[in-house]
């Protein structure tokens, strides 16, 4: 508990007034942001020296339907240290939860393809259950559901019984 | 896809050659997973590839936030159908996390057990299908003789050989049944005359060095940059693994060593995946002692809010007849929170991030898919390099679209 809220110190030191709220439930490390500051934090928790959260380990979405911001995007990350060559510590320095809310009047997020390889699919995937459009993402197209396919599953208002009509054969 | 979705990089030239479209999949005999990769090929060559999931897309979320919590475990077996247990794992612990609880010495020591009979099922798999895919036959069997023995032995432990349902919220589904450990111990002599003889006819044979040796590498930073963990990133030298990392269970009682490669190409990704299956054997033989020495030792929290008591004690008592019921109809009440907590699966970090809003039901389980993350760079890896390059780089990504597409 004691290294996450260390971390949290270091976390206001570096992105300030942008941190809007903080808990370490559980020991898990979480920060919210505004959804139009979200990029910008990230950017500087992956490029700042100290934190250098290189992996983005997963990125997701949550509906919370009934209550504004409606969604949130849920960033994991995780900053890998590499051993030099010829061996030492190599493992993972520190976790953290980047959280933001999008409000439902503009489900909108900006990408963050160009900072990790990995969020290009995860991208595309909280596009695809969830609706919600990354702004500058380079491909942004279903990737479980097919192009058809009208809604967005995961949605709390999506009903679980709800059928799609069958399509043909593509050619 | 349309055609347009494929950009021409290549013009034709003045040697009057052009590239030709090839659709690979979605169900394909040299792909053992469901997956459609798009192909834009010159002679032989990669010109450029996009490789599409979601086949087996089964709204497995959307399913888990429709139930209680203990309901959601067994749509977790059906992720990764090669190591059904760790999925299980992985998500009670996050459970776990949540309610924060610890279960006792004993079960902890069982849960490791069940963890390494997992991942050895599924290695054995993943090398036995690769040299199949190759075109070599006997290798795959002596994989599949010694997987056998694994699910024998799952068997035992849950009554199920592929869908485990084992793990449980604070605890297990049962303990050791009587005769494991003497079954164990003749399993694992064999499993290790088998995994010998599997290496003498594959490891040096040049057939197969040659299709792997130097095929589907990929720079270290981009492997970072797509988050891929597992073997694929301990081949590229780092020796990354969960178990060591963040230890949960008992590993950090536990010694074993993290086999690392040196430039991450396929070949290094077998070997490494070979000595893991010496590592897990290791590993194995650490807890069979253990697990003598705590006979009659509880498994489970004595928590009945959390695990109930158990059918022996039900038949007998009002009291824990009645906290069964409530178990099973209600489920147990996970206070609101959010939590993640992650297991080193076979293919690498197995994730669970949990929202609990307190009504005994998931509001939202996300599951941190390991293969999802490690089929992405796949493009990468591939592109510039020659078709046959494709069936050793998948063998080894090792995709499962249980849990790629979830």
């Amino acid at each position: 508990m004691a290294a996450a809220d260390d971390l949290l110190a270091k976390l206001r030191a570096l992105l300030g007034a942008d941190v809007l709220d903080v808990h370490t439930h559980r020991g898990d490390a979480t920060i919210l942001v505004a959804v139009d500051r979200a990029r910008e934090c990230l950017q500087r928790l992956r490029d700042d020296p100290g934190l250098a959260f290189n992996v983005l380990v997963d990125l997701t979405a949550v509906d919370y339907l009934g209550r504004e911001p409606r969604f949130e995007v849920v960033y994991h990350l995780a900053s890998l240290e590499l051993a030099p060559p010829g061996g030492g510590f190599s493992g993972i320095r520190h976790r953290l939860r980047v959280k933001c809310g999008v409000p439902s009047q503009k489900v909108e997020a900006d990408s963050v393809v160009a900072l990790w390889d990995a969020a290009n699919w995860y991208e595309r995937e909280v596009w695809d259950l969830y609706g919600i459009h990354f702004r500058g993402h380079p491909d942004l197209r279903r990737i479980m559901l097919y192009d058809e396919f009208q809604g967005h599953p995961l949605r709390k208002d999506y009903p679980k019984e709800r059928r799609q009509p069958l399509i043909g054969p593509r050619n | 896809m349309t055609q347009a979705h494929i950009p021409r990089s290549r013009p034709a030239g003045d040697l009057h050659t052009e590239t030709q479209l090839v659709s690979m999949g979605p169900s394909h005999p040299a792909t053992h997973g469901t997956v459609k990769i798009m192909l834009e090929i010159d002679g032989e060559e990669i010109v450029e590839m996009d490789v599409q999931v979601g086949y087996l897309h089964r709204g497995f979320e959307k399913e888990c936030e429709s139930g209680t919590w203990y309901q959601a475990i067994p749509y977790t077996d059906r992720l990764n159908y090669n190591s059904a247990i760790l999925a299980n794992l992985a998500f009670c612990m996050a459970v776990e996390k949540l309610l924060d609880c610890e279960i006792p010495r004993r079960g902890q020591w069982v849960r490791t057990l069940a963890s390494e009979l997992s991942r050895m099922g599924d290695h054995l798999t993943r090398l036995g299908a690769a040299c199949l895919e190759l075109g070599a036959m006997t290798p795959f069997l002596y994989g599949i003789e010694a997987r056998e023995l694994c699910w024998d032995l799952q068997e035992m432990l849950c009554g199920a050989r592929v869908t485990s349902n084992y793990i449980r919220i604070g605890g297990i589904q049962r303990d050791l049944t009587p005769g494991f450990l003497e079954r164990l111990r003749s399993s694992l002599a064999r499993i290790e005359a088998l995994l010998l003889d599997f290496d003498k006819v594959v490891t040096s044979n040049r057939i197969f060095v040659d299709r792997f040796r130097r095929t589907g590498m990929l720079p270290l930073e981009k492997l970072i940059s797509y988050g891929v963990t597992g073997p694929l990133l301990r081949a590229a030298g780092v020796p990354l693994d969960l178990r060591k990392a963040e230890p949960y269970l008992v590993y950090d009682e536990i010694d074993f060593d993290v086999p690392v490669g040196s430039i991450g190409d396929n070949y290094d990704r077998f070997l490494v995946c070979q000595e893991e299956l010496v590592q897990t054997i290791r590993i194995i033989r650490q807890c069979a002692p253990v697990l003598e020495q705590t006979v009659g030792e509880p498994v489970n929290v004595a928590d009945p809010r959390i695990r109930w008591p158990g059918k022996d004690r039900v038949f007998g008592r009002m009291e824990e007849l009645i906290q069964q019921f409530k178990g099973v109809t209600e489920g147990v009440k996970v206070p609101p929170g959010e939590a993640y907590a992650a297991v080193e699966s076979p293919n690498g970090e197995l994730g669970f991030y949990l929202v609990s809003d307190g009504t005994g039901k998931p509001y939202k389980v996300r599951c941190r898919p390991p293969s999802f993350a490690n089929v992405a760079p796949m493009r990468d890896m591939l592109v510039g390099g020659m078709l046959a390059d494709i069936v050793p780089t998948f063998d080894m990504i090792n995709m499962i679209g249980g849990e790629c597409d979830r």
